[in-house]
């Protein structure tokens, strides 16, 4: 049985220099409002656990991944035969990338549906926004680092599209390739953005994100807002610790089943390894959180009055982003139609990313 | 009773709790110390291998050896040099052979010949095998080829 | 040549409106006023100097004079001044003999291509078109049928009539128009049936140059039909282990007597189709139950071979379907694809084998392949064995982490139980 003096002396020794006591106080403190819509608040939890399972994953993969054209392919391919439950990290690396990234768009219509970007928590927002385009930025960086076909000649075309920017466009192609086309320079790269560039301004970021939330503490949806007003005494927090959090664990063990069975039921594909010299196989599709997009793209016509297409899908895109960002200040509580405007634009935002996505994978 | 039945339960949660997560634990932190443990074959098998050891071979003699996923054939000639070529046909794709009375490659299926630099001299092969180079190291034998990046 | 008036008229009023624009457009190495006119002239007359200039006789500085004689420096009607030699249109009977003039002549080849050959002539007089025109008959090919005029190209040009890969069409020109053919008591039917063969599909599907085209077999200046005794010695110049087997054979003396035509008995001659193990015995398809009646000794080893070939071919699949499941589950059975692609090779080498057209040299092969196969089975059933593994592995680790679920469920409960409890 533990020495429970012990323990004590050691906490009071901890307790003395990191002021511990102050910090539990404050998480003890720490409530979530409890109302029929609370379980949404578990995909911002859900998505940082993904989050933490990648980086750990991630770090796991390093000690084996080799970075160069020649020997990335069999690096992997080394890691999912040769190594010791290989086949288990890199599925759950692979399978959790993109878990994350779908609980990062759940995440964030959830928030904004919810609308708990209204004040104060317009920059919980824009730092969530920025997140959700690192995680992006992360799920494309990742996918080329096997070097195989499929991510060879998405990852060409998808920083074909980035170049077609106006103005900065293409030195912004030659800066993502390293070069003008998509070479092994262009795998260096990536493996820099994704393990070191990406992950500390996610870090950064993250903290940013934390910090606002403790500070601004967690956003009531309006309709029961109303209610609670109306009735003060129906009105309920349930504690972080240890209610919601206990709650939470259980959603983020259902997350690990899923992803353990997924990494022994499909495990992730090689594919074959890729050769910029053949030309590009039948039917390239770029992973499905970039489906959409790359629809919208096929759909508009390649000339539109004197602007090229592709140029004006980007732009469109472009600004549909911006003004995603800025949604906290469409409907910051002043406009009169602010708030039917940015649940419209998230509905449509909704069907329309389904659509295109299903669209993508069923029309031939 | 109420409080026997109540306790009952807590010791039961409690084992359940307890034991599940420490086990779930164990069943994560398994397989991560086994990754941890490097595999006895530290060679990826891609561009280079180790095709043998020097004085494995004798004279006008050769050996098949597996380059990546494909066989490959490793000749000493008779002056004692080293060439590596690849092991499948370019007809048919069986798997070629030295002939050390002919002093070259054969394939049995066919007839075909190639010379001792790949080339397809007799027979159906439409094309050369493809070379690899040759390099000792030490004690080691290494067989790679180039790739384009 | 008769010349109507108004076709005179014409060429005259063709020379007045070309001359002065195309006089510019002239740049044979040599002066070469023919194709001034005939550029612009219709067929069959028409030969412009675009086309001509594709030609592998203008590319090495012959000019129109070279063949059809004439004064190419001259201008209007007295370039084809029968004192400067002019011929004319060669007639059809003539045409090898003047080709022939240079291309027969060593000397005169040397200063352009020393290393052609010299001896189609000779050769084309030995082949049956050769020896028909000697006879009078016209509608034979001659040089130019098959090697065009004008814009001649070397055979290995790829839009060359007699490039290999463009040979047969060539040939078919003639020998698949049964009007044309009518008078001639041979088949039109030899370019589909070739068409329908593993040979065209391995010369102009796969691009394999040495696959064999009409004139691998016929011969090119020399062309006429192998001989029914000799037709062997063909296929054996590339099938070399299968015509070996064969003639050490029972069925090598059967054939000589009965005046079969070898290899052709079975394979054909044009509709060379792919074979396949259903060649072989006493199935519907075999080769074998031509002759052979069920139940001679010929049909006894007939049956067996083709059980032999069925059961490795069934060892083959089935280690295939192994791997291939064990392939799709993630694990790693490069190795023992490797070891299949041996008993494949044996597989190979027992089909040569068949034309021994006896049990021991093709029981060998075989025997070899079904310990491969063994082996590569063994290796994906172990690699089935790793899958089952990961799935125990998952099954208990799932029951762990449901059992912590239901656990932390059952803390809340009991926490949240006991504060419901103390608030009531």
């Amino acid at each position: 049985m533990p020495d429970v003096k012990l323990i004590a002396h050691i906490r009071g020794w901890v307790d003395e220099r990191f002021g511990l006591q102050e910090l539990a106080g404050s998480l003890k403190k720490k409530t979530v409002p409890h109302h029929k819509l609370s379980y949404w608040y578990f995909f911002g939890g859900i998505t940082l656990f993904l989050f933490g399972i990648q980086v750990c994953t991630g770090i796991l993969l390093l000690l084996y991944y080799r970075p160069s054209a020649g020997e990335a392919f069999e690096s992997v391919q080394y890691i999912m035969t040769r190594v010791q439950f290989g086949w288990l990290i890199r599925s759950i690396h692979s399978w959790a990338a993109n878990l994350m990234i779908l609980m990062v768009f759940l995440h964030m219509f959830s928030v904004l549906f919810l609308r708990a970007y209204r004040k104060p928590r317009e920059l919980t927002w824009i730092s969530g926004m920025i997140l959700l385009l690192l995680a992006l930025g992360f799920g494309f960086s990742g996918y080329l680092l096997p070097w195989n076909t499929l991510a060879f000649f998405a990852t060409k075309v998808g920083t074909e599209i980035a170049g077609q920017v106006p103005v900065a466009g293409h030195r912004m192609m030659v800066f993502l390739r390293g070069g003008e086309d998509v070479t092994g320079a262009t795998l260096t790269r990536f493996f820099g953005f994704h393990v070191a560039v990406l992950p500390g301004l996610t870090t950064l970021l993250i903290l940013l994100h934390l910090a606002l939330v403790q500070k601004l503490g967690i956003s009531v949806p309006p309709s029961v807002e109303t209610q609670w007003k109306q009735n003060p005494r129906i009105a309920r927090q349930m504690k972080f610790f240890p209610n919601f959090f206990l709650r939470e664990a259980i959603a983020w063990y259902l997350a690990l089943g899923v992803l353990a069975a997924m990494a022994a039921i499909y495990p992730w594909g090689l594919g074959t390894k890729a050769d910029p010299f053949s030309p590009a196989p039948a039917g390239i599709k770029p992973e499905w959180y970039f489906m959409f997009m790359f629809q919208t793209l096929k759909f508009i016509p390649s000339k539109v009055i004197f602007i090229d297409g592709e140029v004006l899908g980007i732009l469109l895109f472009g600004l549909a982003g911006g003004i995603w960002v800025l949604l906290p200040f469409i409907d910051n509580g002043v406009r009169r139609f602010g708030r039917r405007i940015v649940v419209g634009a998230g509905v449509f935002a909704v069907c329309y990313i389904v659509a295109l996505t299903i669209h993508g994978y069923v029309a031939k | 009773m109420a409080n026997q039945d109540s306790h009952a339960r807590r010791r039961f949660m409690e084992i359940l709790l307890g034991g599940g997560f420490l086990a779930s634990l164990a069943s994560f932190i398994y397989p991560v110390l086994r990754y941890l443990v490097p595999p006895a074959v530290a060679d990826l098998g891609a561009d280079e291998v180790v095709a043998g050891k020097a004085g494995e071979i004798k004279a006008n003699g050769s050996k098949i050896f597996r380059f990546g996923t494909r066989p490959a054939l490793l000749i000493v000639t008779a002056d004692g040099e080293y060439r590596a070529l690849s092991a499948i046909c370019t007809h048919l794709a069986c798997t070629v052979q030295y002939r050390s009375d002919l002093r070259q490659v054969w394939c049995a299926c066919h007839n075909g010949m190639y010379d001792l630099n790949g080339r397809n001299v007799s027979g159906p092969p439409p094309r050369p095998l493809e070379q690899f180079q040759v390099h000792v190291r030490g004690e080691e034998i290494i067989v790679s080829r180039t790739r384009g990046a | 040549m008769d010349m109507s008036p108004s076709r005179t008229y014409l060429r005259s009023l063709c020379l007045l409106l070309t001359v002065p624009w195309t006089a510019g457009l002239c740049r044979a190495q040599e002066t070469d006023t023919c194709v001034v006119c005939h550029g612009v002239l219709d067929p069959p007359y028409q030969v412009t100097s675009e086309q001509f200039s594709r030609d592998i006789h203008s590319q090495k500085g012959l000019t129109c004079a070279a063949c059809h004689g004439g004064d190419p420096t001259r201008t209007d009607m007295d370039a084809m001044s029968k004192s400067a030699g002019f011929r004319g249109r060669i007639a059809r009977s003539q045409i090898p003999a003047l080709c022939g003039s240079c291309h027969s002549d060593a000397n005169s080849m040397r200063k352009y291509n020393p290393s052609l050959r010299t001896d189609q002539l000779s050769q084309y007089r030995t082949s049956i078109h050769g020896k028909r025109l000697v006879q009078g008959d016209s509608k034979v090919a001659v040089c130019t049928d098959c090697h065009g005029v004008h814009d001649l190209r070397p055979a290995a040009d790829a839009a060359s009539n007699v490039n290999p890969l463009n040979i047969a069409k060539t040939c078919s020109r003639c020998h698949a128009n049964a009007d044309y053919m009518k008078e001639y008591s041979i088949p039109t039917d030899q370019f589909t049936k070739y068409g329908t063969s593993v040979h065209r599909e391995a010369l102009n599907v796969r691009g394999d140059l040495s696959a064999p085209t009409c004139t691998t077999c016929h011969g090119n200046h020399g062309a006429a039909p192998p001989g029914v005794a000799t037709v062997q010695n063909i296929c054996s110049n590339c099938h070399v282990f299968q015509a070996q087997l064969f003639s050490k054979s029972p069925h090598q003396e059967a054939f000589n007597a009965a005046r079969l035509p070898g290899c052709v008995t079975c394979h054909s001659n044009h509709a060379v189709l792919h074979p396949g193990d259903q060649n072989v015995g006493t199935g519907a398809e075999a080769f074998c139950t031509n002759c052979h009646v069920a139940g001679d000794a010929g049909s006894v080893t007939a049956k067996k071979l083709h059980q032999n070939l069925a059961q490795l071919e069934a060892s083959i699949k089935d280690s295939d379907q192994v791997l291939a499941k064990a392939e799709s589950s993630g694990m790693e059975v490069s190795g023992a694809r490797l070891e299949l692609d041996q008993a494949r090779d044996s597989l190979t080498k027992a089909r040569v084998s068949v034309h021994s057209f006896q049990l021991g040299p093709v029981e060998q092969d075989i025997q070899n392949g079904l310990k491969v196969s063994a082996r590569t089975m063994q290796a994906g059933n172990e690699a089935l064995g790793e899958r089952e593994f990961r799935r125990k592995g998952l099954a208990i680790s799932l029951i762990f982490i449901l059992a912590t679920m239901f656990g932390l469920y059952l803390l809340i409960r009991q926490i949240e139980h006991t504060t419901n409890e103390e608030q009531t």
